[in-house]
């Protein structure tokens, strides 16, 4: 996926201004910076959810507005926080909803494996028959990422997952964020709020300030005390622990 | 917990249909004129009476139940809202406006003219209401129903200010309080139309749930949330208009029988369509039973029975709702509250949550 000038305006504030970059394949990506620089936005842009005002978006060769939805369906999935969470759905009948792009409503003997093993991969099996409305946020995050790998893309968007988690099931999620791309080669895309996080399970850091990118590249670049400074505007400490860059700020 | 087992979901259709076929058939048998199966056999008025008016009586029972439950079923569906309905989505309203607005400018017209503008209102208005409520981003669970029920009356006002000003209040009183008493053979087969739609509302089933489930989720899968919107509202719309010409109004059966079945076998409209269906059959069926055995050889009009029963079941929801479901009416980002009640209610299930997850981890 290549990203060109991308621009986006809300009446007169501009909150995306002319970001470019290449999103590395096969890679954790996570999309940082303080409240209002424009990573959701753009992490909108890049999975159809907003419409851009101006630049290019290519995946997979071609341009993203051209794709067909469904067909997009297979092989970029995005997650949001924007979910009804009041739906009186059970785990596996959410899980096969990651099959519609492909079957519609007619699901198939290999479309009800691949709901299993998505399921199964997510440590579901004993909640599938639970509604999701009486899991906790953490089971219930599980629930929606065994869905989207039910719908088995190559890409996979996550809008800040780790919202409203607390530190266990937070933690949780990121570990499986890196499964993902680990062991089943999914390119992933986050947009985290906690940079700890993101240092600790990403291999690229994409850091936004003001409708711009401030920092790209693989996290040991993005993540020293003056680029941090830079963005966040709070002194940092730098940590090393398990051999990755960690923050302390306060 | 609610374990949905597949014998079990079945069971509950096959006591639903049985329970249905018993009672219509003992409804044929309940009116003004008794008739024996004996008369019936032998000819004469007694059947002609069974077929010009009892049977047809019945189906258009059984229309109305279904159509009126499944109307309401989409709606609450696409609004993500329990409350939503068309009597408190403002359908009902529209489509007697819509009604009345054909008696003013066509007064000659027939049938085809009021169901066109039914039809025609009752669509505008309730996509009107949903748009209002998604434009200022009503999120209050009881709030969207009453800004539903102050819309619907605004309508209404305005319907009863032109029935008074042209004086068609007399011709317009019957689609107001509905009854089964004046259902014929030759002037009720439009209801008809709530079976077509109702089909098409179940191959659209899944369509309805992701939509049910927001924007982005639906865009993620490829599903065109506007439209699909529009084509279930509209489908909602034109069964509620299409009951509302022929039998009058019948409310609440589109509020109660849904939630009711949902709580025992969830929101999938696949697997709820058929026991919402033959639910709300039953449900105006039982209530038509009564309206035409009360005051025997006269009849109540079934919608004060409907009105009675559906009102106090209303009531009991909202307070429901209002004293245990603290999720359902902060919804989206309030899910912290949610989430927290919900651990005080079902501390164990949590618990065994934590276990499943830490040995996974392990």
């Amino acid at each position: 996926m290549n990203v060109q000038d991308l621009i986006k305006s809300y009446g007169h504030k501009t909150v995306v201004n002319e970001v470019s970059f290449e999103v590395p394949k096969g890679k954790v990506l996570s999309l940082i910076g303080p409240n209002g620089a424009g990573k959701s936005t753009v992490m909108g842009m890049i999975s159809r959810l907003i419409a851009r005002d101006a630049g290019v978006i290519q995946f997979e060769g071609e341009d993203l507005s051209k794709w067909k939805s469904k067909e997009l369906a297979k092989h970029l999935a995005i997650l949001t926080q924007h979910n009804n969470v009041q739906m009186k759905l059970t785990v596996r009948e959410l899980v096969s909803f990651g099959r519609f792009p492909y079957s519609g409503s007619r699901l198939t003997d290999e479309d009800h494996d691949m709901v299993d093993k998505a399921i199964a991969y997510m440590e579901l099996e004993d909640f599938e028959d639970r509604y999701i409305d009486e899991l906790s946020g953490g089971q219930r995050q599980r629930a929606y990422i065994a869905m989207v790998i039910a719908q088995d893309t190559d890409y996979v968007l996550l809008d800040e997952p780790t919202n409203n988690l607390d530190i266990y099931h937070a933690s949780n999620l990121m570990r499986m964020a890196r499964r993902l791309c680990d062991e089943l080669g999914k390119t992933v895309i986050l947009v985290l709020h906690e940079i700890n996080y993101a240092a600790f399970y990403s291999d690229y850091i994409c850091a936004f300030l003001n409708g711009k990118i401030a920092k790209f590249g693989p996290v040991e670049e993005v993540m020293t005390r003056e680029n941090l400074k830079e963005i966040y505007n709070v002194d940092f400490e730098i940590l090393n622990i398990n051999g990755r860059p960690l923050t302390i700020y306060y | 917990m609610i374990q949905k087992l597949h014998s079990k979901s079945r069971l509950s259709t096959v006591i639903l249909a049985a329970l249905l076929a018993i009672l219509s058939v003992l409804s044929l048998f309940v009116g003004a004129t008794e008739i024996h199966i004996s008369s019936l056999l032998s000819g004469g008025m007694e059947l002609k009476i069974f077929l010009l008016a009892r049977i047809p009586r019945l189906l258009a029972i059984l229309c109305t139940g279904i159509g009126m439950s499944v109307a309401g079923l989409i709606m609450q569906q696409l609004c993500m809202n329990k409350f939503v309905s068309p009597t408190t989505g403002a359908t009902i309203q529209s489509a007697q406006f819509g009604i009345a607005l054909a008696m003013v400018f066509f007064p000659t017209m027939g049938l085809w003219v009021r169901t066109l503008f039914a039809f025609a209102l009752a669509v505008a208005g309730t996509l009107a209401f949903v748009f209002f409520i998604q434009r200022i981003q009503v999120k209050d669970t009881v709030l969207v129903p009453l800004v539903g029920i102050m819309f619907g009356n605004i309508i209404g006002g305005v319907t009863n200010f032109i029935s008074w000003q042209w004086e068609i209040n007399q011709q317009l009183n019957t689609y107001f309080s509905g009854s089964f008493a004046l259902i014929i053979q030759g002037n009720y087969e439009l209801v008809y139309l709530v079976v077509p739609l109702v089909i098409l509302a179940f191959l659209y089933a899944n369509h309805f749930n992701i939509v049910g489930m927001g924007q982005d989720f639906s865009k993620n899968l490829g599903v065109n949330y506007n439209l699909i919107l529009l084509l279930g509202l509209s489908i909602a719309s034109v069964i509620t208009a299409s009951v509302i010409v022929i039998v009058g109004q019948i409310s609440y059966i589109g509020l109660i029988v849904p939630n009711l079945v949902a709580l025992f076998k969830g929101d999938k409209i696949r697997g709820t369509l058929l026991d919402t269906a033959l639910f709300g059959a039953l449900f105006v069926l039982i209530c038509d039973i009564l309206a035409r055995s009360i005051i025997i050889p006269y009849e109540i009009p079934i919608e004060l029975i409907v009105g009675i029963v559906g009102s106090v079941i209303f009531i009991a929801m909202l307070m429901y709702k209002l004293k245990h479901g603290k999720k359902a009416i902060r919804p989206g980002r309030h899910g912290r509250h949610h989430r927290h009640g919900h651990h005080h209610r079902h501390g164990h299930h949590r618990h065994h949550g934590h276990h499943k997850e830490a040995a996974g981890d392990a």
